[in-house]
């Protein structure tokens, strides 16, 4: 009965204000949407603007050169960059099959009872400040980095051939593979938990299946859940990236904060984010302030080229997958 | 330590909302001052004291030196706190007077094995080497010789510098440029350079944490810090040739060797200062005011604390590990600021 009517009032009475209603949402949403391209767009103009005066008076030059001395005015931004690439690189190296393994472990192979605690402590993580990672990169993570890591690494790895240069230099604790470390522990909650997400989201039909057909745990990870998840699992990589790319308060703390360009991953260096966050303040001329917001500027331009490659990439996997299944 | 660690970020914030606050208000409620971060601990001493005493509310914002400048000059604070003195020129242009408030010492800070505070010899120009790269083993013959009886291990030195721009390392760098030609040649001074080698910590607290952290490192921080953090340091040769470890009496009798008397607006870095026991990386910090300020009463109740604080607020400076400014220096003082600010 009341079906019945609910039926005839949008049939008759309703269907006008309905449609208006209907228009507006849409405007609303739009708004939402344009509103984020709007504050992206004054962003990346207010920042490239901040920096016109380092972009003008550098030219390319400001993205190659390695310098960066203060007094003399000459600014490079290619160390900070170098620095930012390495770290993040360093992160994803460790963070993603670990958090592969916790997501897959989670929603797969774990006993129910233990999979809620474990998620809990995953997103306890994530609620850690970054400044306390930095913190404990310093006093606790660096001293054993030094005294017992880097050591070994420089003996066994540090004459080798092609990879020798990168684990070569003394063993202060403090560089790239710390913090590069650090950052994987960091960003390790946020894809394991947006994984775990995904997996559950597999069709149990899809799995049940794979068992029937004799397939081991193995053949169903590798054959049916990671390809039925690809394109989320890499947002989830992507997110963690972004994170790593931009964070300041712990890569400052066991980066070294040194303008120098080394191959060795023992040897301190600075990315882009610790650079603005240690000299802002002090930044009295126009050329090193501007230097800096371009910094800001160019942050922004490396987390676009890394996400569009991404983008990039998903899509030739994707075009790859359907011609050959 | 600690309380510099949550005050920075608070204090950015803090003159990033507050930055108006003194430019309009009729009364002396609220003098607003901004820089320096060296000069924080006993600058906020000075103004709970005087707050105590009926005096008017301090607002210091320890922004860093550069910051401190830039606001006062922008007149967004009634008083900026610098521990690189402008020159004439700079304050004439900008109507600012300029006077010393407080005096400190930069102490080179060591982590090495075994070695008591202020058991290793450190001539300038050898600290200047160390932190150019020239000399990188601790058992360099340049060290060793003038160390016979210290045990020094065969292993890097580990340099430590600061990340951010400060006037610490102004006064630092201002003296490897003195004493080495090839420093003043290379990198030179500023608050901030290019450094040859090293790791740099953000702030006092991040070289004296990184110098902990760091085996076998060398670091340079305010003689505060040295104190608070049982830090072990190098006793430094000074310009008469004599070892000197850091001290109040050494920083004062450094002060008290300095020609202030010829310095106009006192424009001079006390670094290499030529008394027999002077410590040769002494540091002044200045405070910068408005000559003809816009806010009157602001401006009075800031020289009033400021006469107070030199007055009476030197020996409280003491118990914070900063010199008082000799008496001689402390009279020119207030004979300045009474001839200058309106």
């Amino acid at each position: 009965m009341n079906a019945t009517l609910a039926r005839e009032a949008v049939r008759t009475g309703n269907r006008k204000s309905g449609a208006a209603a209907d228009r507006l949402f849409h405007l609303i949403t739009a708004a939402a949407a344009c509103f984020v391209l709007l504050l992206l767009g004054g962003a990346a103009l207010s920042m490239a603007w901040g920096g016109r005066l380092a972009f003008e008076t550098f030219g390319a030059r400001f993205v190659t050169n390695v310098d960066w001395d203060v007094p003399a005015s000459q600014f490079g931004a290619l160390v900070p960059i170098y620095g930012t690439l390495v770290t993040s690189a360093i992160a994803l190296i460790i963070a993603v099959p670990v958090s592969i393994g916790i997501a897959l472990f989670l929603t797969d192979i774990a006993p129910r009872w233990s999979r809620g605690p474990i998620a809990i402590a995953i997103e306890l993580l994530a609620a850690i400040p970054s400044i306390i990672y930095g913190m404990w990169g310093l006093f606790v993570f660096a001293p054993f980095m030094a005294r017992h890591v880097e050591p070994w690494l420089s003996n066994h790895l540090g004459n080798a051939a092609i990879i020798g240069p990168l684990f070569s230099g003394p063993p202060i604790g403090i560089g790239m593979l710390t913090a590069g470390i650090v950052l994987g522990i960091m960003v390790i909650p946020f894809i394991a938990a947006v994984a775990r997400e995904v997996f559950n989201a597999v069709p149990a039909p899809l799995k049940e299946s794979a068992v029937a057909l004799g397939s081991t745990r193995w053949e169903i990870l590798s054959r049916v859940t990671l390809p039925y998840t690809r394109s989320a699992i890499i947002g989830a990589i992507f997110l963690g990236l972004g994170r790593a790319l931009g964070e300041t308060m712990a890569v400052t703390f066991v980066l070294g904060n040194a303008h120098d360009l080394s191959a060795s991953l023992l040897m301190p260096s600075n990315s882009i984010a610790a650079a603005i966050a240690n000299e802002f303040t002090e930044a009295d001329t126009d050329l090193y302030r501007s230097s800096l917001i371009a910094l800001a500027f160019l942050l922004f331009v490396v987390t676009l080229i890394v996400l569009t490659i991404a983008k990039l990439l998903l899509l030739r996997i994707n075009r790859q997958l359907g011609r050959t299944s | 330590m600690n309380r510099m660690v949550i005050a920075l970020p608070l204090a950015t914030l803090l003159a990033a909302c507050s930055g108006n606050a003194g430019n309009g208000s009729e009364s002396a409620a609220g003098v607003t001052g901004a820089g320096s971060t060296f000069v924080y601990p006993v600058l906020s001493a000075w103004a709970a004291d005087y707050k105590k005493q009926g005096g008017a509310d301090i607002n210091y914002q320890s922004i860093g030196s550069g910051g401190g400048i830039a606001q006062v000059k922008a007149a967004t604070v009634d008083f900026g706190a610098t521990d690189q003195p402008l020159d004439s020129a700079d304050l004439a242009q900008s109507k600012l007077a300029q006077f010393p408030i407080v005096i400190g010492g930069i102490v080179p800070v060591i982590n090495v094995g075994g070695i008591a505070p202020g058991k290793l010899r450190l001539t300038g120009p050898l600290l200047a080497d160390i932190y150019a790269g020239r000399v990188k083993k601790w058992n360099d013959p340049a060290i060793t010789t003038i160390n016979p009886g210290v045990a020094l291990p065969a292993t890097d030195i580990a340099v430590v510098h600061r990340s951010d721009g400060s006037g610490t390392t102004f006064n630092f760098t201002h003296y490897l440029s003195q004493v080495s030609p090839g420093w003043k040649s290379g990198p030179g001074e500023g608050k901030t350079v290019k450094w040859p080698v090293g790791v740099g910590g953000k702030g006092n607290e991040g070289v004296a944490g990184y110098v902990k952290q760091i085996a076998n490192s060398i670091g340079y921080v305010e003689y505060a810090y040295v104190v608070q953090n049982r830090m072990s340091f190098a006793s430094l040769q000074n310009s008469a040739g004599n070892f000197v470890s850091p001290s109040a009496q050494s920083f004062s009798s450094a002060a008290e060797s300095a020609d202030w008397s010829h310095a106009r607006d006192f424009n001079l870095v006390m670094t290499n200062a030529p008394g027999a026991n002077a410590y040769p990386l002494t540091a002044t910090t200045f405070i910068l005011m408005p000559k003809q300020p816009v806010n009157k009463a602001n401006s009075d109740a800031a020289i009033a604390f400021f006469r107070y604080a030199l007055a009476k607020g030197q020996a409280e400076a003491g118990k914070l590990d900063y010199v008082p400014l000799p008496a001689p220096l402390a009279q020119q003082v207030a004979a300045y600021i009474g001839a200058n600010i309106k």
